[in-house]
C-alpha cells in the first residue's frame, strides 16, 4: 500500500533471477521478483539448504510429517518428499495425524490427509484422543465449556504425536510451522515473560533428549510463500478455523506481526533472529526434567500433565492442573520455577502453532 | 465489466461457501477500466455476507490476505492501483488459518 503511493509502479517486465519469464510473484525475503519456475526452484532449495546446514535428517532415518490437512503441514509433506527423492536424503517419511475428535472441522481436515496419503505415496498414521484417552474434545467441551479446552487439547496433542511417531518407530519428527509461526511465538513468549519457552522457541530442533527429537524445515520460509506455493501447485490443502479456538491473544500478535511485514518484510526474520540470540542469564534456574510415574511420559512433576488434566476428567473434576497459573503464583523472581517444566502449559494455547 | 473472482484459504467461509463467483462489476461513467480499490468496495458490498473484517482492513485487505490478478502477485501490480480488464480473474487467498 505504501509503495503504491508516490511513485507510479511499473510491473517489471522479467524474472530478477532468470530474466526470460514474466515475474509472477514478489519475494517477501529479498523483495525480488520472480516468475513461478524460479519461485519453485528457489523455495525448494532454501529449504534443501536449511535440511544440510543443519543436519536435520541422516541417511536411514524414519521421519513422521505431523500432518492436520493444513497449508503448511501439506506443503511440507509435499516438498520433503521431492527434496527426498532429488537429493537421496534416504528417509522413510510418514504422515502422522492427529484426530482430536471435533465434528465438523478434524473429520473435514482428516479426509485432505487421507488424500494427500495417495497423492504423495506417504503412509498414514491417526491417533486418535479417544483411543489414547478415552475421550474426544467434543466430549471434553460438553463438560468443561470453551474455557481451558485449548489447555486440554494442546497438551494431550503433544503427548498424541510422540505416542504416534512412537508407533510408527520414527527417528524424528518433522512440523509444519513456519517463520511467521516463530516469530509470532517469539513475541508472545516476550509478551508473557516466558523465558524458558523463549529460549528454546527458535530452535530448528528441538527434544533431543526427548523420546522423539523435533525439527521444524520451514523456520525460515515466509508464509506467503508457503501458501504461493500451495496455489500454483494446486495441492490440495484444509482451511478451516477450528470451532472451538477463540484464541485472541495468539490472533492479535499474528495481526501484528502481518502489519509488521506489510511495512517491512524482513522484520519477521530479524524477530526470529532476535530470538535466537537471547541469551538467558545463567542465574535462572532450568526445569528438571524425570518421567511421571503413572504414564512414562517425560514431565518434570510427579505426574505428567496430561495425567493431572485426565484425571480430573475421570472424577470430575476438570478444573483440576488448570487452575494454579502463574499469575497466583506469588513468587515472580524466577519465572521457570514457576513454570511446568517444559511442558507448561498454562502459557501454552491453541493457535495456528498446534496442528 | 465481467470478471472471475476466487476466495480460498477461508475467505470462501464470507462469501456463502462459494470460491468461484463469475460477476460483473459496473465500471464508472462508461469507462472499460476498473481499479482494484473500486473492486474491493464493490466486493465488500456485494459478496461478503459476514465479518468483514477478516476480509478489508481500512481500504485494502486485511493484512494477511494474499490477492493474485490473472495469477500475479497483485504486489507486482501496484496493489490498489492495479486496473482490472474485462475477463481478468482476482484471486483472494487468506494465510490466517491453520498449518
Amino acid at each position: 500500500m505504501e509503495e503504491a503511493q508516490g511513485v507510479k509502479p511499473k510491473k517489471k517486465a522479467f524474472c530478477s533471477i532468470c530474466n526470460q519469464r514474466k515475474p509472477a510473484l514478489k519475494r517477501p525475503k529479498t523483495l525480488d521478483q520472480i516468475c513461478r519456475e524460479c519461485f519453485y526452484a528457489v523455495f525448494e532449495d532454501e529449504i534443501h539448504r536449511v535440511i544440510v546446514d543443519n543436519q536435520l535428517f541422516k541417511p536411514g532415518e524414519r521421519v513422521a510429517i505431523g500432518a492436520s490437512g493444513g497449508k503448511d503441514s501439506t506443503v511440507l509433506a509435499y516438498v520433503l518428499s521431492e527434496l527426498n527423492r532429488r537429493h537421496n536424503y534416504g528417509l522413510d517419511l510418514f504422515l502422522l495425524s492427529v484426530d482430536e475428535g471435533i465434528t465438523g472441522y478434524r473429520d473435514d481436515s482428516l479426509e485432505t490427509v487421507k488424500r494427500n496419503e495417495i497423492q504423495y505415496g506417504l503412509p498414514l498414521k491417526v491417533v486418535s484422543y479417544k483411543d489414547l484417552y478415552g475421550w474426544t474434545m467434543d466430549e471434553i467441551v460438553k463438560l468443561i465449556g470453551l474455557k481451558n479446552n485449548c489447555t486440554f487439547c494442546g497438551v494431550f496433542r503433544r503427548q498424541a504425536l510422540d505416542r504416534g511417531a512412537a508407533l510408527l518407530k520414527v527417528d524424528k519428527l518433522a512440523t509444519g510451522h513456519n517463520a511467521d509461526d516463530i516469530a509470532e511465538t517469539v513475541l508472545l513468549n516476550i509478551l508473557r515473560g516466558d523465558i524458558a519457552r523463549l529460549s528454546r522457541c527458535t530452535s530448528i530442533t528441538t527434544g533431543e533428549d526427548g523420546p522423539i527429537p523435533r525439527c521444524k524445515p520451514f523456520k525460515y520460509t515466509y508464509e506467503k510463500e508457503i501458501v504461493m506455493y500451495a496455489y500454483f501447485k494446486r495441492l490440495d490443502y484444509f482451511s478451516t478455523e477450528c470451532i472451538y479456538s477463540p484464541n485472541a491473544y495468539r490472533g492479535f500478535a499474528r495481526e501484528f506481526i502481518k502489519d509488521l511485514e506489510r511495512m517491512r518484510p524482513r522484520a519477521i526474520l530479524d524477530i526470529i533472529r532476535s530470538g535466537e540470540n537471547f541469551r538467558i542469564s545463567t542465574s535462572t534456574k532450568m526445569p528438571e526434567q524425570g518421567t511421571c510415574e503413572r504414564c512414562g511420559y517425560i514431565s518434570s512433576q510427579k505426574w505428567c500433565k496430561a495425567c493431572v488434566l485426565l484425571e480430573g476428567l475421570n472424577r470430575g473434576l476438570p478444573k483440576l492442573g488448570i487452575n494454579r497459573s502463574r499469575g497466583l503464583n506469588s513468587d515472580h523472581t524466577k519465572d521457570v520455577k514457576r513454570s511446568n517444566g517444559t511442558k507448561n502449559i498454562e502459557s501454552k494455547q491453541c493457535g495456528t502453532l498446534d496442528f | 465489466m465481467q470478471l472471475t473472482l476466487e476466495f480460498g484459504g477461508g475467505l470462501e467461509l464470507l462469501c456463502d461457501s462459494v470460491k468461484i463467483h463469475n460477476v460483473t462489476v459496473d465500471t464508472q461513467d462508461g469507462e472499460d477500466t476498473l481499479s482494484m480499490k473500486d473492486l474491493l468496495g464493490w466486493v465488500r458490498t456485494n459478496l461478503i455476507k459476514e465479518r468483514p473484517e477478516m476480509f478489508m482492513k481500512g481500504e485494502t485487505v486485511r493484512p494477511g490476505v494474499l490477492v493474485l490478478v490473472n495469477d500475479c502477485d497483485w504486489e507486482l501490480s501496484g496493489q490498489l492501483d492495479t486496473t482490472l480488464e474485462e475477463k481478468d480473474v482476482v484471486v483472494f487467498i487468506s494465510t490466517l488459518h491453520g498449518g
